[in-house]
């Protein structure tokens, strides 16, 4: 602790309780009811007429809502409380102004509901993972707007100058989304750019939420929780600067699909750049292992095991973006389960394991007591190791077949089916997750109210007794 | 790294970048794209779409049907295909030659030789150019997909995933409405191995009027027809959704997509 800002850990954990748990309450839900309706899209390959009379439960509909839910309603507000607590931690200063962000995630999550509603009733824009009708993205860019105001407000009053890694990569997530996200909705929704411009702004969108926002935060948490769980400090200051730097030059780049009916120079440089997107992968990696192993800490089911999860999951997946951006495997995986599954290893094998074990980590500290039930957190690991193996491997091979078969549509079908055991085990495990937390907030309340109670009941001081 | 202001300050020039790049660029050049000449003709294109049509597409992005289909088709490059146009004075050498010797897949040279040879044998031949690749092979169209053919759409329909068949040419592939329709209602009756959900709720079903079955009710096999008495009837939706669907062609040839249309060869 520093001397001369004498403000105590379990003081700083308490500021950021409330929004927090606002924050982490509506990602668990939101968790929850995305993969419910991915489970619900996935019932379309086991009995195709099943929803033949049900608009809303449409296979169109329901997939694009069960997307943007784990992407929008789980990973961002999960990474956004994250944030915040390693900003005041790293700060060594309060949560700057609370208010704010507890309404910030009320109108995010408020932003998500109207969105997956919109969708579920045929008001999506049809722009792949912005499906989101305006009025929704208005609330999402707002919300996100004052939860960065307060992570700029809590970093301002920090008391170390020096910034910490983590630091590069959380401040560049925090400034790199609003501009993504208003560029995409302005240029797409508001403008509406002609023709062939479309697609470009939507895959420069979609390449950069889904693989450079998303390895800004995780890979920032990564390299906070790394070092203080196993102990040792983060490898290599420089080399770290240098994977942040390739990350965001090289990453941002990418996402072009070879053969796609743009100008040529488009693919060719998103292809140029996914090759050296193998330069900041293999960096991250080489720091991960050289910080995490060899330290002599075992995770025993912890947050430690999420992290480390997540990591090797942000490695394989930035290995089948190269290997799938590279011409003679783009014309078989290209519009295959492939590029699914592959954002599905990055959504939850990576970001959402983080995203666990931070939340694991930080909740018992915010709210000063330990979790209901730590067996949970052990339970949760194995459903994840096991439901994200079961979900993703099978969308990878049925990818390739269904590529080598020329896009015959049964050819991956056994697959898909094998696919949706994964979301079953992964959604008992969201279930955990979500008790926990719930629990843990519902305890607070209940203490809260009976001080409230406590207080009125209590009998009335001599002095103020009218004689 | 004492200079956070540094750090931040490149970090914007590197983020910032990409969206020169993949932002404004793409806008200015393609944002600002105007009607095409079809190569050799006089026709322009793409025609915008009209009534129903363009309806129908807002019926397909409401449904998400880029779910599962896309709208592009991809190329791998060109072949030269020769065709016999006329067999001249003698015209069993010119078929034994022709018959010893592959027509299509040629480069041009092999194709300039081969026209040569059968010119050589008193025949007279024309040489075609056709796109080739995956896509092409499996008929969802004549050349690939290139932005002009999306300059009237918004949304652009791509797609990311081909869980059922490409849509850039349905409507030259399929262009019976009754045939969509039916398709949309049962997929299985006109395609026994469909995985496509069935689009009931697009449909009425209803009690055949006293006047006689309406003219727009679909005619069913038996066992996805209703109960007797009953009809099936599009609803304004599906009928707009099958315009769209019908409006779907990009078999023009385009300067940035050439390819010889096959209406001038006619032996």
């Amino acid at each position: 602790m520093n001397s001369a800002n004498p403000i105590s850990v379990a003081k700083i954990d308490a500021s950021c309780r409330v929004p927090l748990l606002a924050l982490f309450i509506g990602a668990s839900v939101a968790l929850i009811a995305g993969l419910t309706l991915a489970l619900v899209a996935a019932m379309s390959f086991h009995a195709p007429a099943l929803f033949a009379s049900c608009p809303i439960f449409t296979y169109g509909r329901v997939a694009p809502a069960a997307n943007d839910l784990l992407l929008y309603g789980f990973c961002v507000p999960a990474g956004l409380g994250i944030l915040l607590w390693i900003f005041a931690r790293l700060s060594r200063a309060e949560l700057a102004l609370p208010i704010v962000s507890v309404v910030a995630a009320h109108l995010w999550h408020l932003g998500v509901f109207i969105g997956t509603v919109g969708i579920l009733v045929g008001d999506s824009t049809g722009f792949t993972w912005l499906e989101y009708p305006r009025a929704a993205a208005v609330l999402l860019f707002t919300g996100f707007f004052l939860v960065a105001l307060t992570a700029m407000a809590t970093f301002g009053a920090r008391s170390e100058r020096e910034l910490y890694p983590s630091h590069w990569f959380l401040l560049a997530a925090l400034v790199w989304f609003p501009w993504i996200y208003s560029t995409a909705n302005l240029f797409l929704l508001a403008w509406r750019v002609r023709g062939g411009a479309q697609p470009v702004i939507d895959w420069w969108f979609t390449n950069n939420m889904v693989y450079v926002w998303l390895a800004l935060v995780g890979v920032g948490t990564a390299f906070y929780f790394l070092p203080k769980l196993a102990g040792r400090p983060l490898h290599g200051r420089f080399f770290t600067l240098f994977a942040f730097w390739t990350l965001i030059l090289f990453g941002t780049w990418c996402g072009i699909p070879h053969g796609a009916p743009v100008p040529a120079w488009l693919p060719s440089v998103s292809f140029l750049a996914s090759t050296l997107f193998i330069i900041p992968v293999i960096a991250i990696a080489i720091i991960a292992a050289k910080t995490a192993y060899g330290s002599g800490v075992v995770c025993k089911g912890g947050p430690l095991c999420y992290i480390e999860f997540g990591t090797a999951s942000f490695v394989l997946s930035g290995l089948l973006l190269i290997a799938s951006a590279c011409p003679d495997m783009s014309r078989i995986l290209s519009f295959t389960w492939f590029g699914f599954g592959q954002f599905q290893l990055q959504l939850l094998g990576f970001f959402g394991m983080i995203a666990f074990g931070g939340v694991y980590y930080i909740l018992p500290r915010i709210m000063g007591q330990p979790l209901p039930f730590p067996g949970f957190v052990r339970f949760h690991i194995w459903l994840c190791w096991a439901g994200i193996i079961l979900f993703v491997i099978p969308l990878l091979i049925g990818g390739v077949l269904q590529g080598l078969a020329n896009y015959n549509p049964t050819a991956a079908l056994m697959m898909l089916r094998v696919s949706s055991m994964g979301l079953v085990l992964l959604l008992l495990g969201s279930l955990l997750f979500f008790v926990n937390i719930f629990v843990m907030a519902l305890r607070w309340n209940l203490a809260l109210i009976k001080t409230v109670i406590a207080a009125v009941k209590a009998p009335l001081e001599e002095a103020e007794v009218k004689p | 790294m004492k200079n956070g202001a540094l750090v931040f300050l490149a970090a914007l020039i590197a983020l910032g970048g990409s969206w020169v790049g993949f932002v404004l660029a793409p806008t200015l050049q393609l944002g600002g794209e105007k009607q095409t000449v079809v190569l050799n003709g006089t026709d322009v294109y793409p025609i915008q779409r009209t009534g129903d049509a363009t309806v129908g597409l807002q019926v397909y992005r409401a449904n998400g049907c880029a779910n599962c289909h896309t709208e592009q088709v991809r190329q791998d490059g060109f072949a030269c295909e020769v065709t016999l146009t006329a067999a001249g004075k003698n015209p069993t050498v010119v078929s034994n030659l022709i018959a010893s010797l592959k027509l299509d897949g040629l480069t041009h040279e092999q194709a300039e030789a081969l026209s040569d040879k059968i010119t050589a044998a008193g025949g007279k031949s024309e040489t075609r150019l056709v796109a080739t690749g995956g896509d092409i092979d499996r008929g969802w169209g004549i050349r690939q997909s290139v932005a002009a053919d999306y300059l009237y759409d918004y949304p652009v329909q791509l797609g990311i995933l081909r869980a059922g068949p490409d849509l850039a040419n349905i409507g030259f592939r399929h262009p019976d409405m009754k045939w969509q329709l039916q398709h949309l209602y049962a997929p299985k009756s006109v395609s026994a191995h469909s995985s496509m959900p069935p689009f009931r709720y697009l449909f009425e079903v209803r009690k055949v009027a006293d006047s006689g079955p309406s003219a727009d009710a679909l005619d069913l096999p038996k066992e996805f027809a209703p109960a007797e008495g009953s009809e099936v009837v599009p609803t304004e939706a599906a009928r707009q959704l099958a315009a769209y669907l019908l409006s779907l062609r990009a078999n023009v040839p385009l300067y940035e997509a050439p390819f010889t249309p096959v209406t001038t060869a006619k032996p």
